[in-house]
């Protein structure tokens, strides 16, 4: 169990108040003016000791990022853009930071956007997150209050303006290149990369991107000290991680931990068991509906952190625990999500627009059991046609949970199709059509 | 990609009121000058407030004309996300997150007293005039399943009996408060009642 004293996030729930005031008693914008006089290098080596991976999914080292930044500033301005973007099914760790710990967000970003060179930072909240993007615009002005923004910030000698750019219900603008467009004033569809947006980014300019929780433990690590953060969890995955355990347990709970901490761990004394106890746990999702779910013999000893999971074949993700107990129709739960995904994709690469409804039309079948055995391995190739051929991760984060389901539950899946295809008649099936649409005359 | 539809009954004009206006200048400073287009999305919000909460091709219009972008691009922007409402909704508009983590704690519950309280069908306006109701994919309050958002508030910890209750309230025009109906702090963990079975 993580110390009192290492947590982070001291507030996560609201038990001490989210204004300035209170903010300030719990350390926020203690001596930020004497870290930003340190230095770029200085903020940048602390970050790359302290190993700190980002926390929006993708895991990326974010002092390696920050140091991708040109070193001076060019012709164009430089731009540091928060992704509070938070859409993944099971995730819900931002909207505690936005609500409860407004000033560490706010204190990162002006040290974060000192260590790239930006005076200017965008925070893209998703469009219904509109009382917590409130909330945030609330804390916003008490900093500008106390001088802690604007021009000569908190006394650096550096001018620092944060602007807030709500969403408007597009999960594909967690995506950063997405979210860039987005802000630009377009359809939130992902750029080709490269030039990565650290060179070529927001407006054309050098940005970059980050999550709301990478931003908000860099004034700590700076306080405390990169090796501090580095002492915990594992080599590699280290510090802390906030997890929401979400699903059938008997007390879900936003939660911050060590990483790598054991999930059973995580499951049972935070979350308070699995309903109906261990033995009636069926699968967990580890890290946000888009990483493979695991079978109940992997949950009993895997660790949370990145490569443990990549080893067994998922990924922390954004660290959303969603936990299935045997009451569940796992295929349903799985299907619902590739819904999700049909729903979500914003339509700009065809694997991806055609293949995530291809894949949740077939799930379906199989829930109401109309599916025959040849769809499984249609299913199969499917999800293998979409991976590695979309512009953006998507394409993964849509193919993933159903290759997850399958590898786990095959067996489960193969129980409910039956033998004899749907379509009595003899087509001349050119490859890889889907059966049921040619039930429908203009298919 | 949603599906929406865009509304028979449009109204041929559209205009800022002055306070939207001052909203709107107040709006453009916080983007380059040169890129104003960016403001293309806080406008379509603005239009949506003022206009009872959905979006006529007017005002689209008359955004496109104010940013001096084309048309179509405030179209494909409006119809791209789908927090931009193109036909009326009840004044109180009720969404029903139910991907897996809610479905998982009882989301289709929820749906089904929306149906049978509200309207039948997703997106129709109830027969008093001032609730619809529409399923909609996740939105990031995972650990409080099921939820639902009325307007800009979140309702969560929810059961069929608190679901009820507030699906009267609307409909009397007399909306509960936002927040958990199992009485929990936030996202903290409940105290476990002894025999731990303290759950949806």
């Amino acid at each position: 169990m993580l110390k009192e004293e290492n947590k982070i996030f001291k507030n996560l729930y609201n038990n001490l108040g989210w204004e300035i005031d209170n903010a300030i008693k719990r350390d926020d914008w203690k001596d930020t003016k004497n870290l930003i006089s340190k230095g770029r290098e200085w903020i940048i080596s602390e970050v790359k000791t302290s190993e700190l991976r980002g926390r929006g999914g993708a895991g990326f080292s974010t002092g390696l990022k920050w140091s991708f930044a040109p070193k001076e500033v060019g012709s164009r301005p430089h731009y540091l853009v928060i992704n509070a973007d938070e859409s993944e099914p099971g995730t819900c760790k931002d909207r505690d930071i936005l609500r409860f710990e407004p000033q560490k967000l706010i204190e990162g970003c002006l040290i974060a956007g000192y260590a790239v060179n930006a005076h200017i930072c965008y925070i893209y909240i998703r469009g219904e997150y509109f009382n917590e993007g409130k909330r945030l615009q609330e804390a916003i002005n008490q900093a500008y209050a106390k001088n802690y923004l604007g021009k000569n910030a908190c006394g650096s000698g550096w001018d620092f303006d944060i602007h807030i750019h709500f969403g408007a219900g597009a999960y594909i603008c967690g995506e950063e290149t997405a979210l860039l467009e987005s802000i630009e004033g377009n359809k939130g569809q992902p750029r080709l990369k490269p030039p990565f947006p650290a060179l070529v980014g927001l407006y054309g300019c050098p940005t970059i991107v980050n999550n709301v929780e990478t931003i908000a433990v860099v004034p700590t690590i700076l306080r405390r000290g990169g090796k501090w953060f580095a002492s915990m969890g594992k080599p590699k995955n280290t510090g802390t991680k906030i997890f929401c355990i979400s699903g059938n347990v008997n007390l879900p709970c936003n939660v911050e931990e060590e990483m790598g901490i054991p999930l059973k761990d995580l499951i049972e004394k935070h979350a308070g068991g699995v309903v109906g106890g261990w033995k009636n746990l069926q699968a967990v999702i580890p890290g946000g509906s888009s990483m493979p779910l695991l079978s109940k013999k992997i949950c009993d000893t895997i660790t949370m952190d990145f490569d443990s999971l990549i080893e067994n074949k998922s990924g922390l993700g954004t660290a959303g625990i969603v936990v299935i107990n045997k009451d569940q129709d796992i295929v349903e739960c799985m299907a619902r999500i590739a819904r999700f995904y049909k729903h979500e994709s914003c339509g700009q690469c065809t694997p991806c627009r055609e293949g995530s409804g291809w894949m949740w039309r077939i799930l379906d079948r199989v829930v109401k059991r109309k599916a025959t055995f040849s769809d499984i391995n249609l299913l199969s190739d499917v999800t293998k046609q979409i991976e590695g051929h979309t512009i953006c991760a998507f394409g993964e984060g849509s193919a993933w949970p159903v290759q997850g389901l399958l590898r786990h539950f095959r067996k489960e899946v193969e129980s409910r199709c039956r033998e004899e295809p749907l379509i009595k008649k003899k087509i001349d099936n050119p490859y890889l059509v889907d059966q049921h649409l040619l039930e429908n005359k203009n298919a | 990609m949603s599906l929406k539809k865009v509304h028979d009954n449009q109204p041929n004009d559209f205009k800022f009121s002055e306070e939207n206006l001052k909203k709107a200048e107040e709006i453009l400073t916080k983007y380059p000058e040169k890129n104003q287009k960016s403001a293309v999305m806080p406008f379509l919000y603005l239009a949506q407030k003022q206009n009872n909460n959905w979006i006529p091709l007017a005002a689209m219009k008359y955004i496109a004309n104010y940013l001096s972008m084309p048309y179509i691009s405030v179209y494909e922007i409006a119809t791209f996300y789908s927090m931009y409402n193109l036909a009326p909704v009840g004044k109180h508009f009720i969404q029903v997150c139910t991907t897996t983590p809610c479905l998982i704690r009882g989301a289709d519950k929820i749906v089904k007293l929306c149906k049978e309280k509200i309207s039948k069908n997703e997106n129709e306006i109830s027969k008093n005039g001032n609730c619809s109701w529409m399923e909609v994919e996740c939105l990031g309050a995972c650990v409080s399943a099921p939820m639902i958002q009325i307007n800009d508030d979140y309702y969560e910890d929810l059961d069929e009996k608190s679901t009820l209750e507030i699906l009267d309230s609307l409909i009397k025009d007399k909306p509960l408060k936002p927040g958990s109906y199992r009485g929990r702090k936030n996202t903290a963990p409940e105290k476990q009642s002894i025999n731990g079975e303290k759950h949806a």
